[in-house]
């Protein structure tokens, strides 16, 4: 046995480097640096990870742990919610945005900018504006009513609309500009057409626009349904998961529990999310790598 | 020039029906933060519109650092700028080899590398934070700013390579088979042929890797502690921890944070909104 072993190793193959083109060389060289990165940064610590969350113990620690339940209310209501409200805007904007005027192109500039400048001093800005004593929308209420506004941060259901209405305000330039493309990109004779023969604007819209636009809105709708998954800022900055910890979403809780040096219960509750978020990853990568 | 028919007049009504409203609801908050940079405090905390006093005042504390919060402001002013230009340079060099080498020299197993990438790339941020401010913690980089930049350059890569990809993919090979007829090398093709060629591409990627690090939080505050290692908006996160926040202060340094990636923005729109579009959604 020990025998035929040996002589196997005594008729190598080819040595690697004369079975690959020199420019194949090259190409493993140049894609070293990129996968030494995600050894390291990537695959290291999400095995880490995953084996920090292995004992079952701490998901049921999270099941008994009411502030786990309510993020995960919140971030579901966040996703499918808040992100249709966005999208349906963001759709029903580029229809205006494509609007051949001077004064939409103008304004179409200032509309960008909640997405070129950075979230954190913007959202604290709007933390500022909600505070009851002193913001301006409670000084805004109180000069037209005579009355004391709400005090909008400290009811969990409004606060958390308005780290929702924080969020759309931030990502909602990004995705019209992605629907105005997807808009341009339809011919104008099919509108010419229809004008001819007298269709309402309903009908364009049911008959031409929509039924060129849903793949694009809809794969828009998934993308940002992942992202927004990871959107810590817009309710880390504006409750910071108050009031008493029921703002949460799973992006805020995971950072809480390891504030809080409970650091497998941070990954089990990230463990915990991964099976809404792989089916949507790879439905994203079939899409993606057509 | 006829006059405008009454149907006219309706529409660009109605748009400007829509227009308004988007023009306020896109401005309160950056007015809101201007105004209180501008406000001395008396004026921010009163609820005008525009104050009675409007000053360059609260400018001049920033600058000249004096005030508690703001000591190290040219320092986390300085680590800011540094993090995001290191990310943008490292990103660019990754992601360009490596698209380079799956586009251009077809090496093997480049596809699934590329697919690798990809997943990162929708794997949401805040997710891999927690377990990377931990391996940060075994490789000893914590508040050492190395750790921000490779945490950034690790989320900017996968879509730096995707984007950078997709447009090598659309670089003729003839170009390439020509320049090997001439007796090219590999690496004179990359840096003669393919690199000036793909400029509009990495002008647009540097600039997203260097927009995403400084505008990056959270890995930000997790990796560096110090006050003196910080980044800016660290820094404005801090403000938070005092009752009695100086917000008119907070507001004119999140000003001043705010006006080089709009300007940069801005600059770069026609790059960044080709590329965007080219890459974040393909329909």
């Amino acid at each position: 046995m020990a025998i035929t072993l040996s002589g196997d190793q005594a008729i190598p193959g080819p040595p690697l480097s004369s079975r690959l083109t020199p420019a194949q060389v090259w190409g493993i060289l140049l894609l070293t640096p990129y996968l030494l990165v995600f050894l390291a940064f990537v695959v290291y610590p999400v095995c880490y990870g995953l084996w920090l969350a292995r004992d079952p113990a701490n998901y049921v620690a999270l099941y008994h742990d009411p502030i786990f339940a309510r993020a995960a209310i919140n971030t579901l209501i966040f996703l499918v919610v808040g992100i249709n409200i966005k999208m349906m805007i963001a759709l029903f904007l580029s229809g205006f945005f494509a609007q051949q005027r001077t004064w939409i192109r103008w304004l179409s500039v200032i509309f960008i900018l909640p997405w070129a400048v950075p979230s954190i001093p913007t959202i604290l800005s709007v933390r500022f504006m909600l505070n009851p004593e002193w913001g301006m929308v409670n000084h805004f209420i109180f000069s037209l009513t005579g009355d004391d506004g709400p005090n909008w941060l400290n009811d969990p259901t409004v606060a958390l609309c308005m780290a929702i209405a924080v969020h759309i305000w931030k990502s909602l330039p990004f995705w019209t500009l992605i629907l105005i493309t997807g808009r341009l990109a339809i011919s104008h004779d099919l509108f010419e057409a229809a004008e001819v023969d007298g269709a309402s604007w309903w009908q364009k819209f049911r008959y031409i626009t929509w039924p060129s636009m849903q793949t694009l809105y809809v794969t828009c709708t998934l993308l940002s349904m992942i992202w927004t998954l990871g959107d810590f800022n817009s309710v880390y900055l504006l409750t910071g998961g108050g009031p008493a910890d029921l703002t949460h979403v799973l992006a805020t809780l995971g950072i809480r529990y390891l504030r809080l040096d409970q650091l497998s219960l941070a990954m089990a509750s990230i463990v915990c999310a991964m099976p809404f978020v792989l089916p949507l990853v790879y439905f994203m990568m079939k899409r993606l790598s057509r | 020039m006829k006059l405008p028919s009454l149907r006219d007049v309706a529409t660009e009504a109605r748009l400007l029906l829509i227009g308004i409203p988007v023009f306020l609801w896109t401005m309160i908050p950056i007015y809101h933060m201007f105004l209180f940079a501008i406000s001395p405090k008396e004026d921010a905390f009163s609820g005008k519109l525009w104050p009675d006093h409007p000053t360059l005042h609260n400018f001049e504390i920033v600058f000249k650092q004096q005030h508690y919060f703001l000591r190290d402001f040219y320092a986390q002013f300085w680590n800011s700028t540094l993090i995001a230009v290191s990310v943008g340079v490292l990103t660019l060099f990754i992601a360009t080899s490596a698209a380079f080498a799956i586009s251009r020299l077809k090496v093997p197993g480049g596809r699934a590398v590329l697919n690798l990438a990809l997943f990162t790339y929708f794997i949401p941020a805040a997710f891999l934070a927690v377990p990377m401010y931990r391996t940060m913690g075994n490789y000893g980089l914590l508040n050492n700013h190395w750790s921000l930049i490779l945490a950034m350059v690790t989320i900017a890569s996968p879509y730096a390579i995707w984007v950078l990809k997709q447009a090598s993919d659309k670089l003729p090979v003839e170009l390439d088979e020509a320049a090997v007829m001439d007796g090219a090398t590999t690496l004179q093709i990359f840096r003669l042929v393919y690199l000036p060629l793909m400029m509009p591409s990495l002008v647009a990627i540097g600039t997203y890797a260097v927009l995403l690090a400084w505008n990056e939080y959270l890995y930000a505050f997790l990796l560096l502690s110090n006050d003196r290692d910080i980044t800016l908006p660290v820094a404005l996160g801090n403000f938070l921890a005092a009752d009695d926040s100086p917000w008119e202060l907070l507001m004119t340094t999140g000003f001043i944070y705010a006006l080089p990636p709009a300007a940069v923005y801005y600059a770069f729109r026609r790059y960044m909104v080709g590329g965007l579009t080219a890459g974040a959604v393909k329909s």
